[in-house]
């Protein structure tokens, strides 16, 4: 102790090294973290499963719904007959969203009365947008479950959530927003491309 | 012998480590039933962690192979189906020991000044335990393991802007798949059990450090006899540790019976929907969680959508879990104990306790409309005895709290 004369030592300098050094060792492990937290993004497998799938619309009978699955996701496709799409306008008043407001739940190409490029046939993805739950689809009028005013629609099992034909949420459900309407296009009359958009 | 422990005490400090947390830890001598609850649930973190490990020996963590894994460790393992009944009740019993022994801390004051910092430990042990049971739940690849996750995962895709990457990160895909099952098996078998161990370890160091809280709420180390001990206290070891074995032996009894006569408690421990594989396109009718997280899960579905978004009930349900944290602070009270408290203290504590165990029930039960309307009125309960309470506190009338420690 008496060898160290107290005048060798700079706190100033000491203070300034212990920082510089706990502030670069910091963004040292800061950096070696990224890898770590970014290998548990999607891998490159995971994310070429997500390609678009192709779907033949002349398989589906009138009023019948078709499930296939994209990016592990039920998405589906129904066949709507002309009295279905009469209904959607029957609703409108106790719908949260009817004119699809909300653009997060479909492509621009899709904000119509219908949600659909083509009217007669309704894409969507099927999964509830409460907590992620699979509707059941009921496409019959008035069920005794249902109600006397249920005019044909998708009804969530796990919290109550009701959906109109073009997938959209009646108001007091669980759910906030209308099911999506995900990116697709038309290949030809009868066969739709699930996965990517539509191009003007 | 001798000999052999002086060696090792000049190289480790063995005998004094002995003496410092068993032989003259000196422990309250009015400890009671609720204090049985610690050591117990020591008992069965080291229960799960032994019948983890031999499960892993047969559990394979792949989505195509996972059920049928666990089909085969209930089948043709020699002894498998007793192993995963021990580590499923065990999660279970885990959630019993832990709530009665918050309950205990509730009603002493043990999270008091100075034991705000074993609370605190405490409540992040409760957090972890909680992501632990929920990866695990997912492990047997079930309808329910997976719906289940899917809706907690969803929650977080409800979180503004970032969510809907942060779920996709959290899933490792854009859907709950092998990539998902695979993360929270490692979750779930190294990385939370290591956090956990070292925060029991900083659970019982902080609580050695300022020494045990008693259902009297007196602190015992301000009266000392001329040998420096607590008058009060007594040495853990014997005292304690002999009190602590009945308690094991009456525990074990339950819980062996629960093993070999109820291990599906009527589908509270065991969800009956778990014993169909995992379907991602088929939703099962009902999707209930497992009855420790059901009064979080009714708090989250008596919330109504805000503005078009899932996010307030979801941060409702989180603050319900973390308001835990600030009760050192929101209690005003002189005294610790619930003996020498108040009737405002006592009435907003049955409240919170019904309130506690309706949400319990409702978390349980399909939502109708009128049971959402209870549930909104016991999450008003569940945070009024939070957010009320330095007012309830200030304004109780006491009992004097004796000098030393009553018999009772």
């Amino acid at each position: 102790m008496s060898e160290m004369s107290v005048e060798s030592v700079d706190p100033g300098k000491r203070r300034f090294l212990v920082t510089m050094s706990s502030a670069v060792g910091g963004i040292a492990v800061l950096g070696a973290a990224i890898p770590f937290v970014v290998s548990m993004t999607p891998s490159a497998r995971a994310r070429a499963a997500g390609a678009p799938v192709e779907v033949d619309l002349s398989k589906i009978e009138p009023g019948m719904q078709l499930a296939v699955e994209w990016r592990g996701k039920p998405v589906w496709v129904v066949n709507r007959t002309p009295e279905m799409l009469e209904l959607l306008k029957k609703n409108e008043d106790s719908l949260i969203d009817p004119a699809s407001d909300n653009s997060a739940q479909q492509p621009d190409y899709c904000k119509n009365p219908t949600r659909a490029i083509n009217p007669r046939y309704l894409v969507v993805v099927g999964i509830c947008t409460h907590l992620g739950c699979s509707p059941s689809y009921r496409p019959e009028l008035a069920p005794a479950d249902l109600g006397a005013n249920w005019t044909g629609g998708w009804f969530c099992p796990c919290h109550g959530s009701r959906f109109d034909l073009a997938a959209r949420v009646y108001s007091g459900s669980p759910a906030p927003t209308n099911l999506v309407i995900p990116p697709h296009k038309y290949l030809s009359e009868t066969k739709v491309l699930i996965g990517e958009d539509q191009t003007a | 012998m001798q000999k052999l422990l002086n060696w090792v005490d000049e190289r480790f400090p063995l005998t004094a480590s002995y003496k410092a947390h068993l032989s003259e830890y000196y422990a309250p001598k009015n400890f009671n039933f609720w204090y049985f609850f610690g050591s117990l649930a020591l008992l069965v973190l080291v229960i799960q962690i032994v019948s983890g490990i031999f499960l892993t020996m047969h559990y394979k963590p792949d989505a195509d192979l996972a059920f049928a894994s666990v089909e085969y460790i209930m089948r043709d393992v020699e002894y498998g189906w007793l192993i995963r009944y021990i580590h499923s009740t065990g999660a279970s019993m885990f959630f019993v020991v832990v709530y009665l022994h918050m309950f205990r801390g509730l009603i002493y004051g043990s999270y008091r000044q100075p034991r705000e910092l074993i609370w605190i430990f405490g409540v992040i042990i409760y957090l972890v335990l909680m992501g632990e049971a929920f990866m695990g739940y997912l492990l047997p690849w079930g309808q329910m393991s997976y719906w289940g996750a899917q809706v907690i995962i969803n929650l977080f895709a409800a979180v503004p802007f970032i969510g809907e990457d942060l779920s996709i990160w959290i899933r490792g895909d854009y859907v709950i798949g092998d990539a998902t099952l695979n993360r929270f098996f490692a979750f779930h078998v190294i990385a939370l059990p290591l956090v956990l161990l070292g925060l029991v370890a900083a659970h019982l160091v902080a609580l050695h450090e300022v020494g045990s809280n008693n259902p009297d709420g007196v602190e015992i180390k301000k009266l000392k006899g001329e040998d420096g001990h607590p008058l009060d206290g007594i040495p853990f070891h014997p005292y304690y540790t002999v009190k602590d074995i009945l308690g094991v032996v009456v525990f074990l009894m339950v819980f062996a019976a629960i093993v070999f006569f109820a291990p599906e408690m009527g589908g509270y421990f065991l969800e009956y929907n778990n014993f169909v594989p995992a379907d991602s396109l088929k939703t099962p009718e009902h999707i209930a969680p497992v009855w420790y997280f059901t009064p979080y899960y009714a708090i989250l579905r008596a919330v109504p959508p805000i503005l078009g978004s899932q996010f307030p009930g979801v941060a409702l349900m989180g603050v319900a879990v973390l308001i835990f944290f600030a009760l050192p602070w929101l209690d005003k009270s002189p005294v610790k104990s619930v003996r020498y408290r108040g009737p405002k203290f006592k009435i907003a504590l049955t409240l919170f306790v019904i309130s506690f165990i309706g949400l319990g029930v409702l978390g349980i039960l399909p939502a109708t409309e009128l049971y959402t309307w209870i549930a909104r009125v016991l999450s008003v309960v569940y945070f009024a005895f939070f957010l009320l309470m330095p007012w309830y506190t200030r304004n109780d009338t006491y009992k004097p709290v004796p000098e030393r420690v009553t018999d009772k």
